[in-house]
């Protein structure tokens, strides 16, 4: 009998779906893991490669103690596959399937469209890491630049999870598309990553944070409609992996409000009340609330493109074929079919922005940026009261959906953060008080200096509360190999 | 979807293509306006495209052999990021008729014949430079292309989807030219055509999908220095160019059409147009020169030109018209004057154009779905090229001897060098071949009798007419007939007409308009496509088609 608990490391690759009796599929993983050990030491800079780095690893699917703690070099980092626990008569929870038995092997008349969930999802995990791979040159801190490698190598762990569905699941045309999956490389002109915000640098910190709470938010949000799934080997994967996006999650919301809490301490120091006061703040050393805002808008509105056109055909498909449920799917209330259900989407008519009833079934990408909005406006609120308790007058705002957008109904018009219809003249004016200018970016580039010191952090960002794994302030996360 | 569809268009209109010209090389890009649909209630979304869309293309293929005989390579690309073409839009053909569908299909296959001949026929060779997903009819556009480029940049694909997602067929010559013309192998063609997402990178160029595959970084500049290699090879001497104004056309109120040339009146009640066909209204051209200098003035193009329009005209517009009867009137000899001229400077770049459009008018009178019939009447003009038309229809009338109080030229039928070679049908025989299929012979013997002008008696024994009648036959015979045609079910003659008129050999184009059309035509007929719970319905709505599993 299979140990679904404890992870079996008997063979190269720590796992818990019996990897050592399936030796189809571990020849596979065995075949393609130097590829990824390549693509992996190819990326990150050599002298971070050599560092021990204070790591969780999974070892365990049980919630109680799923991870262990522990210097690790990243090239030696154990990339397991993980599946949360089956659970016991699960039945497929949505679509035109629904309460059948959960899939345990791949339908064939959603093999495509399954194996192009799976590629899509795939594809993004590797993508961060290749965004981020330089942010270790300029890190605040041990404790940020641990940060930045346990989310990175949490990403290639989650490529890991995704390859073992396309080798055990989908053949020959699996291992195809597992190998593409190295192939592609964020911002290549060969052969770039799937999705447009991927292929965008994360030129800084700031970025990175926001990139984190962001966007990451925007795979959590994909990773919780596929752990609806009725196949139940995708449901499985993308529960555990959940686990390891909350972290990521966290990283970003401190992140952004160590950045904001220094800023507001800065400029309470200084005797600066006005938030506007850019210039006199920034000549201090810290970014300013306004920025933060552009930073804010930027990431956000790319991380909306990221959910596809309000009304999505393949979207709608997918959730009837059962394969990819909504958030929360089993506790919300109606009948998980949605043939004759209705949802409000964004529309333009006539040049105004209205509020449309469409099939629930083509809505689903919207449905899901709702909730998404939703999901990410808890933290901006968090960070208000970071501003509010230093009592500065300035309130971060999530920007309406309309502006600033590359996909969807609102790609071909100019809108305000507040959703006003501007002329192309109009928004090209004031588009620099909306979005981070070159000279933003050089200002916060010029901030940028690594910070090595255990102990100690950048001017422009504040400590954490407290340490990871609960470690004292001044732990050396990461021994630097200084080669 | 009754409005009326024009298909005269031009440059100055265009709203989802445009062309770079650079000296031998044309780029042409495809850059859908998604909200420029032909009809209300669907959007042209990822290049996709609608017979608006298809009806810019064939302008833009005919003026660039006109306006542009410089040109020897036409690179076809899309303007926008990550899609190539999506193919026919989905929302588009489930809402409209099975007669616009099959209209539709109908002309964009004529297009991608024409673009795909303009190599052999006017040196003029189309690449498509494919980046981002090619699929359904994407990759028909592409089939149709004499080379096939496809960047390799593991995502990038080509694709006939149709079968898995719609139900129905890649009915744009997709199945076929798949076969035929790539020669992909048939167990993977299989594959391939069951397979939504179709097939990219090297495996494509391996199942002979395509010709090329390269590296993205590399792509704009092999597909640039493809396109210089091939406008270096061609020996083609061509330009400058002509232009093709707007046509001499109005519409009246009862329907019918004055063109300069061509007069389309209509018997609503009785269910047919008459199409009249002038000769030529003045002398000359004398020389090639002179031919140029009157751009599209001459006869020849002038009335091709004219009579196209008219016969896609009633295709679309005037559906319930089912027999066209074909006139003439006018010199036969001065139209065989203006047609020696084109045959004997077949190297002059615009004489072999306008034999070219000719040829392809006249298979667009062969596969046009309609009964029809020809009267060589007194004061007729079938004379050379003209004498095709006695052949595309399905019967034809001559008059016999005088007729009372009728002082036109008695009727006559002209043999030309023109019968005998330049205007192949679809299935690369002649007219008189395919006509005479069984007596080979008797094509021999006509073509000794070129020049000569054969009244009924000589025309009927040459078996070059159905029918020769006096006067005192004529109009009951003809009436008879005609009225006996309107009576019968418009499908089965739709269905005999096209399996009559194509003897002999088949060929690919025959095989699209015969095979390949017939079945999704058939299709296009079922619930499994078209009924409310159909997969061209539900297509867009997320619940899958329900099917009926019978094989039939």
């Amino acid at each position: 009998m299979l140990d679904l608990i404890n992870v079996s490391y008997d063979t190269q690759i720590p796992n818990n779906v019996g990897l050592s009796s399936d030796k189809r599929v571990l020849k596979a993983l065995e075949k393609w893991h130097p590829g990824y050990i390549n693509w992996w030491n190819d990326l990150i800079p050599d002298n971070f490669q050599q560092s021990l780095v204070y790591l969780r690893t999974a070892v365990s699917v049980d919630p109680k103690g799923w991870a262990k703690f522990d210097y690790v070099k990243m090239p030696e980092y154990r990339w397991g596959i993980l599946l949360a626990p089956q659970a016991e008569d699960r039945r497929i929870p949505c679509g035109e399937h629904a309460g059948q038995p959960a899939w345990q092997e791949v339908p064939g008349e959603y093999r495509n469209m399954l194996k192009r969930l799976i590629v899509i999802q795939g594809d993004t995990e590797p993508a961060s890491v290749e965004q981020q791979r330089f942010l270790g040159l300029t890190a605040p801190s041990l404790y940020d630049l641990r940060n930045l490698f346990q989310v990175n190598v949490e990403e290639g762990r989650h490529l890991w999870a995704m390859v073992y569905l396309l080798h055990k699941y989908f053949g020959a045309d699996g291992r195809e598309e597992a190998d593409d999956l190295l192939r592609r490389q964020s911002g290549s002109e060969e052969a770039p990553r799937m999705l447009g915000a991927f292929n965008e640098e994360t030129p800084d910190w700031l970025s990175f944070f926001m990139f984190t709470y962001f966007t990451d938010r925007d795979g959590k949000m994909q990773l919780e409609s596929l752990a609806q799934s009725g196949f139940d080997p995708l449901s499985r994967t993308c529960r555990f992996m959940l686990t390891e996006e909350a972290h990521h999650m966290f990283v970003g919301e401190t992140g952004v409000g160590r950045v904001i809490e220094r800023t507001c301490q800065v400029m309470k120091e200084n005797g600066i009340d006005d938030p506007h006061d850019i210039d006199r703040i920034r000549a201090l050393g810290v970014i300013d609330l306004p920025t933060i805002q552009k930073k804010l808008n930027l990431h956000y509105t790319l991380s909306l493109d990221l959910f596809g056109q309000e009304v999505s055909t393949n979207a709608a498909n997918a959730f009837n074929a059962g394969i990819k449920g909504r958030y929360m799917e089993h506790r919300l209330d109606d009948d998980h079919k949605l043939q004759s259900a209705t949802y409000m989407v964004w529309d333009l008519e006539d040049g105004k922005v209205v509020r449309k009833e469409v099939p629930a079934l083509t809505a689903i990408n919207m449905r899901l940026r709702d909730d998404y909005t939703r999901d990410a406006s808890g933290g901006v609120g968090r960070w208000n009261k970071i501003i509010d308790k230093a009592g500065i007058q300035f309130q971060l705002v999530l920007p309406h959906e309309s502006f600033n957008r590359a996909i969807g109904v609102f790609a071909n018009g100019r809108f305000d953060p507040t959703g006003r219809r501007l002329g192309e003249a109009e928004y090209d004016a004031a588009r620099a008080g909306w979005l981070p200018s070159k000279a933003d970016g050089d200002f916060i580039q010029s901030l940028m200096k690594p910070q090595y010191e255990p102990g100690q952090f950048a001017g422009w960002i504040a400590p954490p509360k407290v340490g990871i794994d609960n470690k004292p302030g001044d732990y050396e996360y990461v021994k630097l190999h200084m080669a | 979807m009754t409005k009326i569809i024009d298909f005269q268009t031009d440059p100055s209109k265009y709203r989802h293509w445009r062309v770079e010209y650079d000296g031998d090389v044309a780029n042409l890009f495809m850059d859908v306006d998604e909200n420029g649909g032909l009809f209300e209630g669907y959007q042209l979304k990822l290049n996709s495209y609608d017979l608006g869309v298809d009806i810019e293309l064939a302008d833009i293929v005919q003026r660039m052999r006109f306006e542009h005989p410089e040109v020897k390579v036409v690179v076809m690309r899309s303007g926008k990021d990550r899609v190539f073409c999506a193919g026919a839009n989905i929302r588009m053909l489930g809402g409209a008729s099975h007669a616009h569908k099959v209209n539709f299909c109908k002309f964009t296959n004529e297009t991608r014949n024409t673009y795909e001949a303009a190599e052999a026929d006017s040196g003029q060779k189309y690449i498509a430079a494919v980046k981002g997903a090619c699929a359904g009819g994407g990759y028909e556009l592409a089939l149709a292309c004499n080379h096939i480029m496809l960047t390799d940049d593991s995502a990038s694909s080509v694709a006939l989807p149709e079968v898995p997602l719609l139900a129905v067929l890649p009915g744009t010559g997709g199945l076929t030219r798949v076969t035929d013309k790539r020669k992909v192998r048939r167990d993977l063609a299989d594959i391939f055509c069951s397979t939504e997402e179709g097939v990219k990178g090297k495996r494509a160029k391996d199942w002979r999908l395509v010709d090329e595959v390269i590296p993205n970084s590399k792509f704009d500049d092999a597909v640039a220095q493809r396109a210089k290699e091939f406008a270096a090879a061609s020996s083609k001497v061509a330009g400058p160019g002509i232009t093709l104004g707007p046509l001499a056309r109005s519409f009246h109120k009862s329907g019918a059409v004055s063109y300069s040339l061509v007069e389309v009146e209509l018997d609503r009640p009785g269910r047919k147009a008459t199409i009249t066909l002038k000769g030529p209204d003045a002398a000359g051209p004398g020389s090639v020169t002179d031919l140029h200098a009157r751009g599209d003035q001459s006869y020849l193009l002038r009335l091709a030109r004219e009579l196209d329009d008219a016969i896609l005209h009633l295709r679309l517009n005037e559906r319930e018209l089912g027999l066209l009867v074909f006139r003439s009137q006018g010199d036969p000899e001065a139209v065989l004057a203006q047609e020696r001229l084109l045959l004997e400077n077949r190297e002059d770049w615009l004489a072999n154009e306008i034999l070219a459009y000719w040829k392809r008018v006249l298979k667009r009178v062969d596969m046009t779905s309609r009964s029809m019939i020809a009267l060589v009447e007194h004061g007729a003009c079938f004379a050379g090229v003209l004498a095709e038309l006695l052949w595309a229809v399905d019967r034809s009338y001559m008059m016999e001897d005088e007729f009372e109080g009728d002082n036109r030229p008695m009727a006559s039928v002209t043999l030309s060098p023109a019968n005998f070679g330049p205007f192949p049908m679809g299935n690369d025989l002649t007219r008189l071949q395919t006509r005479f299929l069984g007596t080979p012979e008797a094509v021999t013997a006509l073509e000794g009798r070129t020049g000569a002008a054969m009244e009924a008696s000589e025309a009927m024994e040459a078996g070059l007419v159905t029918f020769a009648y006096d006067d005192i036959d004529w109009e009951d015979e003809i009436r008879i007939f005609m009225e006996e045609r309107a009576s019968f079910s418009p499908d089965a003659m739709t269905g005999m007409e096209a399996n009559l008129r194509f003897a002999g050999p088949e060929t690919m184009e025959t095989r699209i308009f015969g095979r390949l059309t017939a079945w999704q035509n058939w299709i296009f007929q079922r619930p499994n496509a078209v009924g409310a719970e159909g997969a061209l319905q539900r297509y867009g709505t997320g619940l899958r088609g329900n099917y009926n599993m019978e094989r039939v």
